[in-house]
């Protein structure tokens, strides 16, 4: 696909990314750039460092070294507004993380009342919209401990939707879902994917990968080792080692 | 047979007449339950206070710390940015505190108690005293307790909350301490039920708690039994029932939970 790679279409750009946990270097150098409209899946074995990049894109994570810019901003710099970047930025968990105090309406309505993004009542409304959306209207009222895993991370989504980020980071959204619920999740993404939302997804799912990424990442010990798009990546892979990783999970 | 029986009875009768009604000596235990709960509840309201500030402020350094006081106060003469200041002086408070919190926890309340009262505060009332001393003292405890109740909240909780943009101090305000509320709940019930009973010592700093009306009424009548014994009642009646209140509590708490 022709990109105008005019800095507009940048969502993200990763300069020299490193991340260390004390001694242990994660991420050894990670050069990308994400377009708007993107869909990247980034998969690799454990250990690969993928949800630390991941992570250190909504600044989950403090880099090292290197530097990263949303949407022609460098978050990096010292003057980003940490908070107001991560309003622009979705982020789904593996373990979903939802508020177990709060009921599924109020988890998807805290963030947006609270920052002033929108009205109470304003809110309330998008939250009921997106939960029609999954078919999940009837338990607005209900807390998450009601819900199966599947229910939970799809409401998980919704509720990063309710900020109308600009950019929907995925860790490992479905790695721990019983399979019959893996499916309707992804479902949900794909919706996502075809109205156009960058983006960036950390998963085991080479299916996903294949029918809705636009690019896929292979990350071993903390590099990119090979990119390509899905077609490509699965049929020809060319590093050694990442044939030998598809060989394993294919 | 029956005759050392009526004896004993009447002996005890004797006793208790000569405990509580002669000389109104009942009075005396009244003030001394009085003293009691006061000094419960006001050192309460003081340690609880100070527990929380100080565990906020503790959790907060453990997050985003540790820092090197003179590394910090060197990189802000250098820079002038105030975050080096900031942290400077954060790792001094929490130096502060973390000495807070082993002196008051590792010497006894008694010692900590006389103290406050022969040292520091010669010419303030006693009662008042008693309750700054054992209020700081469960200051610490209570930090303690309300630090690991927040530190046991699921970090992914915190990330989440982050991740839709609330700062630190919405995430703490809306997400976490609500949350860990739950953790503290027991540990500090706890703590109240022992506060009541450590209050029994506040008679070495001359306030008449309910231990030192026993011993008060005891050096009139020289009869230990029925006084102690009585004491040893009320006590036991209170914590009977804040146990009661603290179990009700917990189990209100639970009903939200999974089965």
């Amino acid at each position: 696909m022709q990109m105008q790679k005019t800095s507009n279409d940048k969502a993200i750009e990763v300069q020299g990314l490193r991340k260390s946990f004390d001694d242990h270097e994660v991420l050894r150098g990670i050069d990308e750039t994400i377009l708007r409209g993107e869909k990247v899946v980034v998969i690799g074995p454990s250990g690969s460092g993928k949800s630390t990049f991941l992570r250190c894109l909504n600044l989950l994570e403090k880099p090292t070294a290197g530097r990263i810019w949303v949407h022609g901003e460098e978050i990096t710099s010292r003057k980003c507004k940490v908070d107001d970047l991560r309003q622009k930025m979705g982020m789904v968990f593996q373990h979903f993380n939802l508020f177990p105090h709060k009921t599924i309406l109020d988890n998807i309505t805290l963030a947006p009342v609270y920052k002033k993004i929108m009205t109470p009542e304003q809110a309330r409304q998008k939250a009921c919209d997106l939960l029609k959306r999954i078919g999940m209207l009837d338990k607005a009222d209900t807390y998450p401990n009601m819900l199966s895993g599947g229910q939970k991370q799809r409401v998980a989504i919704v509720r990063a939707l309710a900020m109308n980020p600009e950019v929907m980071l995925f860790d490992e959204p479905t790695s721990a879902l019983d399979p019959e619920m893996v499916g309707e999740v992804l479902e949900l993404m794909k919706e996502l994917a075809n109205d156009g939302m960058t983006m960036v997804v950390v998963t085991h799912e080479m299916g996903f990968a294949r029918e809705v990424g636009t690019r896929v990442l292979f990350m071993d010990e903390g590099v990119i080792l090979e990119q390509n798009s899905p077609a490509e990546f699965f049929a020809h892979p060319k590093n050694p080692r990442l044939c030998d990783f598809l060989s394993k999970v294919l | 047979m029956l005759n050392s029986l009526l004896a004993a009875c009447n002996a005890f009768k004797e006793a208790v007449t000569s405990t509580f009604i002669v000389d109104n000596r009942y009075q005396i235990f009244l003030t001394g339950i009085q003293n009691t709960l006061l000094i419960t509840v006001g050192a309460l309201a003081v340690g609880v206070v100070l527990g929380v500030l100080v565990a906020i402020t503790r959790v907060y350094y453990l997050q985003y710390g540790p820092y090197s006081f003179w590394k910090s106060l060197g990189r802000f003469l250098k820079t002038g940015r105030i975050e080096y200041l900031s942290q400077a002086l954060q790792k001094l408070v929490n130096v502060f505190l973390g000495a807070y919190l082993t002196v008051f926890r590792g010497t006894p309340v008694v010692v900590q108690l006389m103290i406050w009262a022969f040292v520091v505060f010669s010419r303030t009332n006693e009662l008042v005293v008693a309750i700054i001393g054992f209020g700081i003292n469960s200051g610490a405890y209570v930090a303690e307790i309300v630090r690991a109740g927040i530190m046991a909240v699921d970090k992914g909780q915190t990330e989440a909350s982050r991740s839709l943009g609330l700062s630190g101090l919405a995430t703490m305000r809306l997400i976490v301490l609500p949350q860990a509320f739950k953790n503290i709940l027991p540990a500090l019930g706890n703590e109240i039920i022992a506060l009541v009973k450590e209050t029994s010592i506040a008679g070495y700093i001359a306030v008449t708690d309910l231990t030192k009306a026993a011993s008060l009424v005891r050096a009139r009548t020289f009869d230990a039994f029925v006084p102690l014994l009585f004491v040893a009642a009320v006590y036991l009646l209170m914590v009977l029932l804040l146990t009661a209140v603290q179990q009700k509590i917990e189990k209100a708490m639970r009903t939200g939970d999974r089965r």
